[in-house]
């Protein structure tokens, strides 16, 4: 028993470990308040893309939205990083962290997007048009309002599991919580950091989780 | 017709895929008049009012209003669509706006005018339906023909010079109706030109100045009511009207 605090909730250690892992801890708050914007803008782009009357437009939408959907974020995320030198183009690690989640976030987030779009009835533009409001102003200020209340436990839930691959991050050297509580376990030789970060993911994680559950009741209720 | 044409209907042809649902219509609704137009489920009568703005476009001729084309491609339709109102049979209010941002959306995007300016135009409009105390209010604490009066409300803020109403109260229980018609009525005797598609016979009757009877994509026969109730000259307009029991 004592072994096992000592190898994984060891206290002084985790003091000792904590100015990396507060380091790190920031990093990955950087990362998400980098590409949760990104796949949340690029997401309602590839939506409203998706809307155009332009048949092969549409279907390049479609192709882009199943590619980026399809290919595991960690296969993309190396891709980018290891793959495009060979190419020429180089990318510092939290800009290939950036460029993989967009595509990944924004093929997943526009999904969500379209299944909004598509729950509101056709006659609510068309009272809109009727006004004289343009496509655009009809897509503003009518369509997208009820279409994004109508899925935000989705774009909570999907926000939530961007959060979580950030650790991603980690296999590109990008010093954020995962890859910093490694190297804290490979500094002291002791577990007790991985579980610290474990733990850190939980505190940011855990209401929101509980929050979003909540949220789907009330929504439920109504 | 002595009074002059805001609409103009010449030769309208609209298909859907192969099914052909307007065969040449002509229609011409003159300033200030009530048309009713009347017909079985299927024969055009929506689609028909629903071209009138360009929600749905037709293939072929041509619909003049004040004399523009409104089915060149070149035509300023939004520019158009201000100054023709349309109500629909679902209401169709915005949900996430209260009754005052229904009626103001367009009022500020499309005419610009003023949160000021808006909100008072609302009022004078919501005043006119009789739902001043209702400005507050989210469409789904209305009932059916307060919506519908909201509806309406929202379409005369941009002062169109035609209303277009498909089937305004068929969505209603019957004792909602009254109200509906009612404000329907108000706006005739204030002079607005008005095309209305309804099953509403009475209604028809006492306030509509000529009726259009439709079958199967065609104009059958049109006339003052007296006559088109009395007096219908086509065997299918008297069948339709049996079944209707009227």
């Amino acid at each position: 028993m004592d072994q096992i605090i000592d190898q994984f909730f060891n206290f002084k250690i985790m003091l000792e470990a904590w100015p990396i892992m507060w380091r790190g801890l920031m990093m990955t708050l950087l990362i998400c308040a980098a590409v949760i914007p990104l796949g949340l803008i690029g997401g309602l782009l590839v939506a409203l893309a998706g809307t155009s009357s332009t048949t092969w437009f549409r279907w390049l939408v479609i192709v882009y939205i199943d590619l980026f959907r399809a290919i595991p974020p960690l296969v993309l995320l190396i891709l980018i990083y290891s793959g495009l030198p060979f190419a020429g183009i180089r990318l510092s690690p939290f800009t290939a962290v950036c460029l993989a989640f967009f595509l990944n976030n924004s093929a997943y987030f526009g999904e969500v997007y379209r299944a909004g779009i598509e729950s509101i009835g056709e006659g609510q533009s068309e009272a809109a048009r009727s006004t004289g409001l343009t496509q655009i102003q009809t897509m503003a200020y009518v369509v997208l309002p009820q279409a994004v209340r109508n899925v935000l436990p989705d774009l909570i839930s999907n926000t939530i599991e961007v959060v979580k691959l950030t650790s991603l991050a980690s296999v590109v050297a990008l010093p954020e919580l995962l890859y910093s509580s490694d190297m804290a376990r490979s500094l002291t030789y002791n577990a007790s950091p991985i579980v610290m970060a474990a733990l850190l993911y939980l505190i940011i994680l855990l209401p929101a989780v509980r929050a979003l559950t909540r949220f789907e009741q009330k929504l439920a209720a109504q | 017709m002595s009074v002059p044409a805001i609409i103009k209907i010449i030769d309208l042809h609209k298909s859907f895929g192969n099914l052909e649902v307007l065969k040449g219509i002509d229609v011409t609704l003159g300033e200030s008049e009530l048309v009713f137009i009347l017909g079985p489920s299927g024969s055009g009568k929506s689609t028909l009012l629903r071209c009138c703005n360009r929600l749905e476009q037709a293939q072929r001729g041509q619909i003049l209003f004040d004399g523009t084309d409104i089915l060149k491609p070149d035509t300023e339709i939004n520019a158009i669509r201000q100054q023709i109102g349309m109500v629909f049979q679902s209401f169709n209010l915005y949900p996430h706006l209260s009754v005052l941002g229904n009626i103001c959306l367009a009022l500020r995007k499309v005419k610009k005018f003023s949160k000021k300016q808006a909100r008072e135009i609302a009022f004078h409009q919501l005043e006119r339906v009789g739902l001043v105390d209702k400005s507050d209010n989210f469409p789904s604490e209305l009932s059916g023909g307060q919506q519908q009066r909201v509806a309406i409300a929202r379409a005369l803020a941009l002062d169109p010079k035609v209303m277009l109403f498909d089937e305004p109260t068929s969505a209603l229980d019957p004792e909602l109706v009254g109200d509906v018609l009612g404000v329907m009525k108000d706006l005739k005797n204030s002079g607005m030109t008005m095309l209305v598609v309804s099953h509403e016979m009475r209604f028809a009757r006492s306030a509509a100045d000529r009726i259009i009877f439709m079958d199967g994509g065609n104009i059958v026969e049109e006339g003052p009511p007296e006559q088109m109730f009395d007096n219908p000259q086509h065997q299918r307009t008297r069948s339709f009207l049996q079944q209707v029991g009227y």
